[in-house]
């Protein structure tokens, strides 16, 4: 089969709906009659309640019903717990999940106490506010070491702490690896909360039509089909007659999966309650508090090294907050543990983990998820490491690359997935070098001094014309590797039509990683039609019954396989009716541009249409053994997770006077495997650039000591804009994975993940004259942060110890 | 305003009139995407800070969700399902979809719009003044470089020199 379409920079399908603002997202949906719901949200981030009154509320004209937990009776329940524990020895676990309102408690600003429906959404609101609330306060917690800490205000009291979780895993004999080495460096690391920043905020809209007995749900989640598993079961319903549609969504980036919601399980209710359908879109400063957030770690590492630079072992003691609940288990912590190895051959590893409940909003994975935490550290150790050897910092990485012979490479520990954390396939080096090529880093020692490093940058104009003082030039280079694609299955449904065009039906939703072209890709190579030909249908539980959703950088991977295996299981009944019909051996046949031929006589064909419409006759017997239409339904389930990775350089100019730091360049060199089409991972990688240059510089949620949040509006969360983000430059380095037959792997978080580390070590670099000994260990960084950090290292002060 | 609390208005969308009797509080992004069912503009932040609402006001591209539906009374609104013709899609919209401009297209009405204004006033831009006029418009997805790449497309497409 010739591939016309996977590998190429194909337009996308679904870009005409949404550039003519015809594609239908969440709150664009109106049905008739609907209510609109506001919540009633604790303004404390620790309280017992005493007593919530809505009377107010309900005196209010074009209020229709205020809810509290006293009125949800049984189907008041905490939500599940989504990702069970990874069986790993020894491991402590306690579960405590959110619930639909507060009902004794309030465990973080912004917890839902009543929700308040009402003919319009202005009237919801003002309706909120007449609610009355008695809360006590009590004292909070929002440190997370302090959250562990003895005599810490308990959370969830009957706990006895706010211990959710403790683990170890460790891989060789770090104590020995200790022993051995010439060289022991040890330091902590912090790394802050943000948002997710999806410019669409989530959403529900629910419709219980009482006559045909369904419940209808548009919701912004990535997750249709476990949502509608789950509110099936908790709302006495048959899943045939629960519909979750997710249509267009604005940007998932995780949060968008969080089973569940508080307004995910209440809108559904209230409209069977009421008969009418609801809806409740979150405005942009409840999103601060009402969608989940993350990144917030602290570590105590060590790593122990020969005088060569070779690591001999890695120590790392962190701790994690999960906020006020955790109803993802570990599936962070775990990230970070196991992403903290790196691309890097480490024969000693302990790594032991604690997860902290706090009185903030919960924590879910955020594109990323864990693995910048993880990848922080670990680069921040080598570059310390450099340093300390007077070694060159690519050089340091390369010494302790795995090698090309290496995979599948077993890193001992549990990943995620709860497989084996096993590197499937990799090459580290070419990577480097080509990253190394195209920042046009000189390796310290090459030269006198590394030209681009503590060097000023020209002066004179700037990008905007304006001329400005001497700025200090530096350069950053790292590397690190993502765990993608995994488990546990996606599905997918071909179908041909009489029109001769193609259907392709998939269960997981779609955030704008442009699903509707890479799919269509994929089968249209196998059909032989043209891909504006397909028509793709995610997100939609009436189309599909099975699978999971879209997270992990897995959707090309789990789904694009799924789409791959159907479209090759309807070529091949293609192919069976037209060497039938045409009565001509199948391997004589041909299959392109929407027609079957017959090799060496282009006068025998038969159009895929026609051949559909064959497959499924109004007369005759279809014969036993087979299927009506041309059409498939295929699942596709790795065994485990397949390693992406990448190496990312950039250069940055430093002010050292005002510290505002501006990125001159940014390259990415990455392995995604085989790339279905370079237009969306380019895009993709892009994306996740520009979120994590906002985590290491620009976002940061100013939270104080009661758990008050300072910043909860985009003009004082800064999200980067378009003169924040440099251009990009990417270049692509392919190792197939072979857990998967189209030896993809995944994309979608790679951007993100070593930013926050390439950003602080291209700063140091251009600071490394100016303020020598300047070490950064906190993320994120800001210009009044590094302003301080200069101040302290100038003054001497840079090189504190642990 | 009238004995029902709401206050009529005439207002010109895309070139069709409409008269309606709105709230005196009700925002123009509602009352365009709810009133009148032009859903196409979005709401990002309701503060004016993601610019997903803009659409043009008398020409000039202005913040949805800071305008009152009563301030708009006897103006002329552009939004983004006007920006298409019968002949296809606008230079810019045809140009967002050829760069890849676009993933989640939450943002893309907003960024069009500001941008048909900026590249009416600036035809021949550089890239840092598409950076600068790009930065009231937030989006997450892209990264912005091929949204840069676009508008410079479109701009020299409506230069007729593509």
């Amino acid at each position: 089969m010739s591939s016309r379409y996977f590998g190429a920079r194909i337009r996308r399908n679904e870009d005409e709906a949404l550039l003519t603002g015809r594609a239908s997202f969440v709150d664009d949906v109106q049905l008739p009659g609907t209510l609109h719901a506001a919540f009633v949200r604790s303004d404390l981030a620790h309280g017992l309640v005493r007593a919530v009154d809505p009377a107010p509320a309900l005196e209010r004209p074009g209020v229709v019903g205020v809810f509290t937990a006293a009125d949800l009776g049984e189907y008041w329940q905490p939500g599940p717990l989504l990702v069970p524990p990874a069986p790993i020895e020894g491991l402590t676990f306690e579960a405590r999940t959110q619930v639909p309102l507060a009902r004794d408690k309030v465990r973080h600003v912004g917890e839902p106490i009543a929700v308040v429906v009402a003919e319009s959404r202005y009237v919801a609101e003002d309706a909120a506010e007449d609610v009355i609330v008695d809360l006590e306060p009590l004292d909070a917690v929002v440190d997370v070491r302090a959250a562990l800490a003895d005599g810490a205000p308990l959370i969830h009291e009957d706990l006895g702490s706010n211990l959710a979780a403790h683990a170890v895993q460790t891989k060789g004999d770090y104590d020995a690896a200790r022993a051995a080495a010439d060289v022991l460096l040890a330091r902590d690391f912090s790394y802050d909360r943000g948002v997710s920043g999806a410019m669409e905020n989530r959403g529900v809209l629910a419709h219980w039509d009482e006559r045909s007995s369904q419940l209808t749900i548009w919701d912004t989640t990535q997750a249709p089909i476990p949502i509608r598993n789950g509110l099936a079961a908790m709302l006495g319903l048959s899943e045939s007659q629960v519909r979750v549609v997710a249509p267009f969504i604005g940007g998932g980036f995780g949060p968008k999966i969080m089973m569940f919601y508080p307004d995910e399980v209440l809108l559904p209710w209230i409209s069977m309650r009421l008969g009418r359908p609801v809806k409740w879109i979150e405005d942009r400063f409840e999103n601060f508090f009402s969608t989940t957030q993350e990144r917030g770690q602290v570590h105590e590492a060590e790593i122990a090294l020969r005088g060569d630079g070779r690591i001999l072992g890695v120590k790392d003691v962190f701790v994690h907050d999960t906020g006020a609940y955790n109803p993802y288990g570990l599936t962070l912590p775990i990230n970070t543990q196991c992403t903290l190895l790196g691309p890097y051959d480490l024969p000693n590893y302990y790594s032991e983990f604690r997860v902290a409940f706090t009185n903030r909003p919960i924590v879910t994975p955020i594109r990323g998820a864990g693995r910048q935490q993880g990848v922080f550290v670990m680069e921040r150790l080598l570059d310390l490491a450099a340093r300390e050897l007077g070694l060159d910092r690519a050089e340091i990485r390369r010494r302790n690359f795995l090698s090309p012979d290496a995979f599948p490479h077993d890193h001992e520990i549990l990943f995620q997935d709860f497989a084996p954390l096993v590197y499937d396939s990799g090459d580290y080096e070419p990577a480097l070098d080509k990253a190394i090529e195209l920042i046009g880093y000189e390796p310290a020692g090459t030269t006198p001094s590394d030209p681009a490093g503590g060097r000023p940058a020209e002066e004179g104009a700037d990008r905007d014309g304006a001329s400005r003082r001497t700025r200090l030039r530096g350069t950053g280079i790292v590397s690190y590797i993502e765990g993608t694609g995994i488990g546990p299955y996606e599905g997918a449904r071909v179908r041909v039509e009489a029109s001769g065009k193609v259907c392709l039906v998939t269960g997981v939703g779609t955030q704008g990683q442009g699903h509707f072209t890479s799919f269509a890709q994929i089968v249209a190579d196998q059909l032989g039609v043209d891909v504006t030909d397909v028509r793709v249908v995610t997100g939609d539980t009436r189309e599909f019954h099975w699978g999971t959703g879209t997270f992990a950088s897995r959707g090309a991977v789990v789904a694009g396989n799924a789409c791959h295996a159907a479209a090759v299981a309807v070529r091949e009944k293609i192919l069976r009716k037209a060497s039938e019909i045409l009565e001509v051996a199948e391997e004589d046949l041909e299959l392109a541009e929407g027609v079957v031929t017959v090799q060496g006589a282009p006068d025998l064909s038969i159009g895929l249409g026609e051949l559909a419409l064959r497959s499924n006759p109004l007369r005759g017997a279809v014969q036993p053994g087979t299927e009506p239409g041309l059409e498939a339904t295929a699942y596709f389930g790795p065994q485990r997770g397949a390693t992406a990775s990448g190496v990312h350089a950039m250069i940055v100019s430093v002010d050292p006077l005002t510290a505002m730091v501006e990125i001159e360049r940014y390259v990415v060199v990455h392995d995604c495997g085989t790339v279905i089409n370079p237009l969306i991972v380019e895009g993709q990688i892009h994306g996740g650039v520009a979120h994590g240059i906002g985590n290491a510089f620009y976002e940061e949620l100013d939270c104080d000591s009661e758990g008050q949040l300072h910043n909860a509006s985009l003009m004082d969360y800064l999200l980067p804009t378009a003169t924040d983000v440099p251009p990009i430059q990417t270049a692509h380095i392919e190792t197939p994975s072979p857990l998967n037959p189209l030896g993809i792997k995944g994309v979608g978080e790679a951007g993100a993940i070593p930013v926050a580390a390439l950003f602080v070590q291209a700063v140091e670099d251009a600071l490394k004259e100016w303020a020598p000994g300047l070490e950064i260990r906190d993320i994120p960084l800001s210009p009044n942060r590094l302003f301080a950090l200069i101040e302290k290292a100038r003054a001497g002060g840079g090189e504190e110890g642990p | 305003m009238n004995a029902t609390g709401t206050v009529p208005i005439r207002v010109t969308v895309n070139g069709e009139p409409y008269e309606r009797s709105v709230e005196a509080r009700l925002l123009l992004s509602d009352f365009l995407r709810h009133e009148l069912g032009l859903s196409g503009t979005h709401v990002g932040c309701e503060h004016g800070v993601c610019g997903a609402c803009t659409v043009l006001l008398d020409g000039e591209p202005v913040r949805a969700c800071l305008v009152f539906a009563v301030q708009a009374d006897g103006a002329s609104i552009g939004t983004v399902e006007g920006l298409a013709s019968k002949d296809g899609l606008h230079p810019l919209q045809a140009a967002f979809k050829e760069a890849h401009g676009l993933q989640c297209g939450f943002c893309t009405p907003g960024i069009l719009m500001t941008m048909v204004a900026f590249l009416d006033e600036v035809p021949e831009p550089t890239e840092f003044q598409i950076r600068e006029a790009l930065s009231g418009n937030l989006c997450r997805c892209t990264g912005y470089q091929k949204i840069v790449e676009a508008v410079e497309a479109a701009a020299a497409d409506l230069r007729g020199i593509s």
